[in-house]
């Protein structure tokens, strides 16, 4: 197989911009994409993974069931099918939404996506935690909140650490639906450059290398902050 | 020991993967397709999923449209040369990977959609050109808009991983005509998005826009207007430096544009309806396809330019 990199020089016709510029650009929207939508999902996953776990008595009832919900709407719904209800279907309900440029309806899309994700993983580092724990916070007159905030979701959010790191590393190569909704991200960057330039080959070469970079970046900065958080003698922290 | 055999089984397989790689490049350049298909008794159609009218499916695993039916007076005539029955297998390709596809052997003839251009020629060989599609714009009927330098400060559709969107950007370069584009990921995201009105016109190869169209709910409220942006001539595609191939190719397409076999083609695909709806796309030949059913050439797209 004959490969042949001299096109990136190339001028895509603009008279300014190289491919190798239209790809860097590209990248940058990937990471912008994957980083807004990676706020709003642990903002949000991290609320609703822990509504779910709330005791089951009286009004946060009705709070474990808004978080079951929310869960199996967002994790039940393919990805792709997300992306269209926001950029298309729901727009066409309510036409003042098609105002809302497209990259904040994916960066919503694929963060409420990727918020059951999350929601789930902070539930079951929740509830891996002993019992005991959740009544130590009780037994010493903590409210909920209080009971939650110093006792459950310091420990909580240390196990999870490495079910968050796939969780990232996964929102990374799932923005690559932005493409569908005329993001020009790296995939969309990917399919337009290989037809004009009849270097398929080549192309998807590059990009899977970019997309392999920026992964494997976010493993290793997730590993870091789980090094550096670790708590000798806690739950989670043998190694 | 077991670290030993470990290491000999893996160098064998990597061995036995690197024979088979080099059997198929082996096959790929050094056999013709006229050999390959005399010794398999086989020939593999490249052909498109939803290229309507040139080249889609009706279902099943079954293909038709109109290159597809010229490709199969070229397969009888390629029966003919080999001198024995030849069976016909179907094999989808996408705009991504038509070319390695027909570089690497798995398909012997395209039979899509496929742009003849001065850098494909360097990697494959093209038939006489069948087809020659212009790049227009639909738009909404009242709209009101009839031309592309009404189109300032407006938004514009095209698909991803197409011409046009090359087209839009040199014609923004050279007219200096201001107007955003967005992209939708396939032609029928595309429609919708100028339907929707998300976008005011959607910019593509004229058989395109006109199938769209013919499809839509009410096909009256759309029209296709505006300048020629780009003429591509559309043609079959084969493996290069087989010049038996290019033979019975350009022998078949000059023999059944002469005695009006392609003409006939030409008004069952683009002028009568077609399945699956029983629509028509009511597409008359333009002057540039009737000129080259006189005078057929391969030339590639560069040479169409004003």
């Amino acid at each position: 197989m004959h490969l042949e990199w001299g096109f990136f020089l190339r001028d895509i016709g603009d008279g300014k911009t190289s491919y190798l510029d239209w790809m860097i650009s590209a990248w940058g929207w990937t990471l912008a994409v994957a980083a807004c939508a990676w706020v709003v999902a642990l903002l949000l996953g991290s609320i609703i993974g822990t509504l779910r776990t709330l005791p089951t008595e009286g009004l946060a009832r009705w709070l474990v069931k808004f978080g079951n919900a929310w869960v199996e709407l967002f994790r039940n719904i393919p990805l792709l099918v997300q992306i269209f209800l926001w950029y298309h279907v729901i727009p066409s309900l309510y036409k003042p939404l098609q105002e809302v440029p497209s990259f904040a309806l994916v960066v919503l899309g694929l963060g409420l996506f990727t918020s059951a994700r999350v929601a789930e993983q902070v539930r079951a580092g929740i509830q891996s935690l002993p019992r005991g724990q959740r009544h130590a916070g009780m037994a010493l007159g903590l409210t909920t909140a209080q009971t939650y905030r110093f006792v459950l979701l310091p420990m909580a959010f240390r196990i999870v650490i490495p079910p968050l790191t796939s969780e990232a590393m996964n929102i990374i190569k799932n923005s690559s639906v932005a493409f569908a909704v005329s993001i020009s991200e790296l995939t969309l960057f990917a399919m337009q450059a290989q037809e004009e330039t009849s270097r398929g080959v080549e192309v998807y070469l590059a990009v899977t290398t970019l997309y392999i970079a920026t992964a494997l970046v976010v493993n290793r900065v997730m590993a870091r902050i789980e090094k550096r958080i670790r708590i000798p003698g806690t739950v989670g922290s043998e190694k | 020991m077991n670290k030993i055999s470990t290491r000999i089984s893996a160098l064998t397989s990597a061995t036995a993967l690197a024979m088979v790689l080099a059997g198929t490049t082996g096959l790929a350049n050094a056999q013709t397709t006229l050999k390959k298909v005399q010794d398999t008794g086989e020939i593999v159609m490249g052909v498109r999923e939803s290229s309507s009218p040139l080249s889609f499916t009706t279902g099943n695993n079954q293909f038709t449209g109109y290159h597809v039916e010229l490709c199969l007076a070229i397969i009888d005539k390629i029966k003919a040369t080999v001198g024995k029955p030849i069976n016909v297998k179907y094999t989808p390709v996408t705009s991504q990977n038509r070319i390695p596809l027909t570089q690497n052997g798995t398909v012997d003839l395209e039979c899509g959609s496929t742009t003849n251009n001065a850098t494909r020629q360097k990697d494959v060989s093209f038939g006489m050109t069948t087809y020659v599609t212009e790049v227009r714009m639909a738009v909404k009927a009242k709209s009101g808009i009839t031309n592309i330098s009404q189109l300032n400060e407006k938004t514009i559709a095209t698909t991803t991983g197409t011409t046009s969107v090359q087209t839009l950007r040199k014609h923004k370069a050279a007219e200096k005509v201001n107007f955003k584009e967005v992209f939708g990921k396939d032609h029928a995201d595309s429609f919708l998005l100028m339907e929707s009105g998300r976008a005011d016109a959607f910019v593509m190869d004229d058989n395109i826009l006109a199938g769209l169209i013919a499809n839509a709910k009410d096909p009256k409220e759309f029209k296709i207007v505006g300048e020629v942006l780009s003429v591509e001539p559309i043609a079959v595609m084969f493996r290069k430096d087989d010049p038996g191939m290019k033979t019975v190719v350009d022998f078949t397409i000059r023999e059944m544009m002469n005695n009006g076999a392609l003409d006939k083609l030409y008004k069952k695909w683009f002028q009568s309806p077609i399945p699956p709806k029983n629509t028509s796309v009511n597409l008359p030949m333009g002057a540039t396809l009737k000129a080259l059913f006189k005078t057929p050439n391969d030339n590639p797209m560069e040479s169409y330019a004003k």
